[in-house]
């Protein structure tokens, strides 16, 4: 990682943690604002990662840790590798280099059906549904109920009305109509559902509240906001600092493929991350300074 | 499809209040009624579903209206069309044409298609032909069997390239036409240099798959019990829905889809049942043993896309390949069972073709007769980009391309005439989905 452990302004402690053992993790919370209660666990770590297609360098060197029981927000700009990076983690693509460990250990993610035994579940930027399938279908894609070597419908119709009834999901027709025929904001809300509704340990959502409206929004981010609240490790893209801000803990800043800064969301304002998303780093002295000096 | 050009991004949505879900009566792709109220009667389900009619969502009906009017067309031309003999005649004609369209329609939900089917169900069949022969003489079942798996294995190995090697499957299936064909030949005039070309089907049993009937009580005793088991399995499906606490039809709805089809059971039984003798003082009656065959396929390929994982599965590929592999479906897998599927099913159906010719012949157009089975299939209303048909669409296909097949040759209408008129009528299906998935998407 990029940081310099005597920088402490422009990059925090993430840095100093990566070298330090991952067993550490919890017993140096640093000058996390929101992140420092004791019961904020090191769900994820990721050491290194590098993800290369033919000659682009899509990811380079990543390192970092999702705590469990907080928001950890993804941001940069277009192609910085997000999306990338969390098709890592769910096992879409695996890294050329680097490690990942899941709650210390270990762990290997070579298909999405690893990361979803690991506990991962994930809302893709392209919501990845099947058109032709039902509501129902979709959300249990992969997951189907069976009993007798048979789908068994009822329990899954059941689920799948009560999770969208927890999101007010309530626009829909019927939950047995194909997913062609959702709206956009419909369409992200089952994709929503269908990775909040398992008991997944990590919660990746890159951008999911890109085509909902104003209310719907809201309840995305309250959600996201519960299923923290509720020691759900919770990692979310945005391109929309607002909503970034508001149910962040930390923030982790991508710069074409390499993660220039990361450290509890009280450390940044929209001006600085933008600042580093656009250019990698901050500049002014002032800045660092200022930033330095709001922490303390 | 993506949520960028979808125009109700800002919509703001209802109070928090779900609202209930209709009664689709079983797998997603069984949706025959839109989403109405828990308690709606019987008069607003037959509303729904006229409106879905009518707004062209209904895959079967122009099907089925198309079959009436041709069958009324050639009623008229010839009088002779609708006798007991032409209709049992066209059932035979049918079964091939409605098998291998089944087998086609485990590749064409993926969005593939195959094109060797027709030529690797032959050689299945020549296999399964020889070994009922003089010197092996295998007993029938182990002689299908032994077919069936031969083109079972053929489709495996087809798709474990297409899949594995990830090439197009028009072109190995193509190349696959091209070698089995050059197989088929080879097996046969090897087996019986002598023969001209064809090995004689010299078991009774095989033979009389198409030739043979089943006695007329036979007919109604299995159709009395299958009409109860449906009767059952539809009733307690949904009782068992509503215990769930889910919506189901009505009652009376579910009888009268039973009540339905136990009309169309007893008129085929009955049909069936009438003396066809060509001679005089002789009696052919009862229902050709292929009927039972091939409903029994379309049920139990009907359940197992309906039913099982692998069917959600593969319904989940041909909507969405990428999704379907994000969600943990072992794609390649569910790719190569399905070709397996294929093969397993066309081999069925060339043998039924050869049963019905009676025996095994190196001439079998089998180039021809596949895109009779990808033609009967998308008439039925499964589609080419996969994701969307059902089992039931190769019967009704099968059974409107047998019957022009059959119409024209009463009609005397040389082949040059039946290749023109089904081509226009596998344009107009094409054309009657097309427009109706218009009206779905604008809707
Ligand atoms: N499957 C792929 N094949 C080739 N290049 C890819 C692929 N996926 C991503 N890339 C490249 O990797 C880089 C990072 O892409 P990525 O999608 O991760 O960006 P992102 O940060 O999610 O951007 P956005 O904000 O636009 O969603 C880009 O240069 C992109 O072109
Ligand atoms: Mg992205």
């Amino acid at each position: 990682m990029m940081a310099d452990p005597t920088d402490a302004a422009s990059e925090t402690q993430e840095g100093n943690v990566s070298r330090s053992a991952l067993a550490d993790r919890e017993t140096n919370p640093g000058s996390e604002a929101r992140g420092g209660t004791p019961d904020s666990q090191t769900l994820l770590s990721l050491r290194g990662i590098s993800k290369h297609f033919g000659p682009v360098t899509a990811l380079d060197g990543v390192d970092l840790d999702v705590p469990s029981g907080r928001v950890t927000a993804l941001i940069g700009d277009n192609g910085a590798g997000k999306s990338t990076l969390i098709k890592v983690i769910a096992g879409i693509h695996e890294a050329d280099h680097g490690e990942i460990f899941w709650s210390g250990e270990r762990v290997q993610i070579r298909t999405p059906h690893e990361a979803t035994l690991l506990g991962v579940a994930t809302v893709y930027q392209d919501l990845a549904l099947c058109d032709n399938l039902d509501i129902v279908a979709n959300m249990f894609l992969g997951l189907e109920t069976i009993s007798h070597g048979m789908l068994d419908e009822t329990p899954m119709e059941l689920k799948a009305r009560e999770t969208l009834t927890s999101l007010s999901v309530t626009s829909v027709r019927s939950i047995r109509q194909p997913v062609g025929s959702l709206s956009g904001g419909q369409r992200q809300s089952v994709a929503v559902a269908r990775a909040v509704m398992g008991d997944a340990k990590l919660v990746i959502m890159d951008e999911p509240t890109a085509a909902l409206g104003v209310s719907q929004t809201a309840m995305v981010l309250d959600l996201i906001q519960r299923l923290a609240a509720g020691g759900i490790a919770v990692i979310v893209i945005s391109h929309n600092l607002n909503d970034v801000f508001a149910v962040a803990d930390r923030v982790a800043i991508l710069h074409l493929g390499r993660l220039v800064s990361s450290g509890p969301a009280s450390d940044y304002d929209r001006q600085s991350a933008v600042e580093i998303m656009t250019t990698g780093a901050l500049s002014g002295r002032e800045n660092g300074a200022r930033e330095a000096a709001a922490r303390a | 499809m993506t949520t960028t050009d979808n125009p109700h991004l800002g919509e703001v949505v209802a109070p928090p209040e779900i609202e209930e879900e209709t009664a689709a009566d079983q797998a997603p792709l069984d949706r025959d009624l839109m989403a109405l109220p828990p308690d709606a009667s019987v008069n607003e389900y037959i509303t729904a579903w006229f409106k879905r009619v009518r707004s062209g969502q209904s895959g079967v009906l122009p099907v089925v209206g198309g079959l009436i009017v041709i069958i009324i067309v050639f009623q008229i031309e010839r009088s002779q069309f609708l006798s007991a003999l032409n209709l049992v005649n066209l059932l035979q004609q049918s079964a091939a044409f409605i098998v291998l369209g089944m087998a086609e329609i485990f590749v064409l939900l993926l969005g593939e298609i195959d094109l060797s089917l027709g030529y690797s169900g032959a050689v299945g069949a020549a296999v399964m032909t020889i070994l009922a022969y003089p010197p092996i003489n295998l007993p029938w079942e182990f002689a299908i069997l032994a077919g069936l798996a031969t083109t079972a294995t053929i489709g495996f190995a087809q798709g474990q390239i297409i899949s594995r090697l990830r090439l197009p499957p028009f072109v190995v299936t193509l190349a696959g036409l091209l070698f089995w064909e050059g197989f088929l030949i080879w097996v046969i005039n090897n087996q019986s240099p002598s023969n001209g070309g064809s090995i004689r089907i010299n078991n009774t049993v095989i033979y009389d798959i198409v030739n043979g009937n089943m006695s007329v009580t036979a007919g109604w005793i299995v159709l009395a019990v299958a009409l109860v088991l449906f009767g059952v399995v539809s009733v307690t499906r949904d009782r068992r829905r509503r215990a769930g606490g889910l919506v189901a039809p009505p009652l009376a709805l579910t009888l009268a889809k039973v009540a339905f089809v136990a009309v169309g059971g007893i008129a085929l039984v009955a049909i069936c049942g009438i003396n066809r003798a060509v001679f005089t003082g002789t009696t052919v009656r009862g229902i050709p043993w292929v009927v039972p065959i091939v409903i029994a396929i379309v049920v139990m390929w009907t359940v197992l896309l309906n039913r099982t994982r692998f069917g959600r599965y593969i319904y989940a590929i041909g909507g969405n390949r990428e999704a379907a592999r994000r969600a943990g479906i072992n794609v390649h897998r569910v790719r190569v069972l399905a070709y397996t599927l294929a093969g397993l099913t066309a081999a069925a159906a060339i043998i039924i073709l050869d049963s019905r010719t009676g025996g095994a012949n190196t001439d079998t157009d089998g180039g021809q007769i596949v895109l009779y089975g990808v033609a009967a299939a998308v008439i039925g209303g499964t589609s080419l980009l996969g994701g969307r048909g059902k089992m039931i669409d190769a019967l009704l296909g099968g059974l409107v391309i047998a019957t022009i097949y059959n119409g024209m040759g009463l009609l005397s209408l040389s082949a040059d005439f039946q290749y023109m008129i089904t081509a226009l009528v596998l344009l107009a299906a094409v054309i009657v989905d097309a427009v109706s998935r218009r009206g779905q998407s604008s809707a």
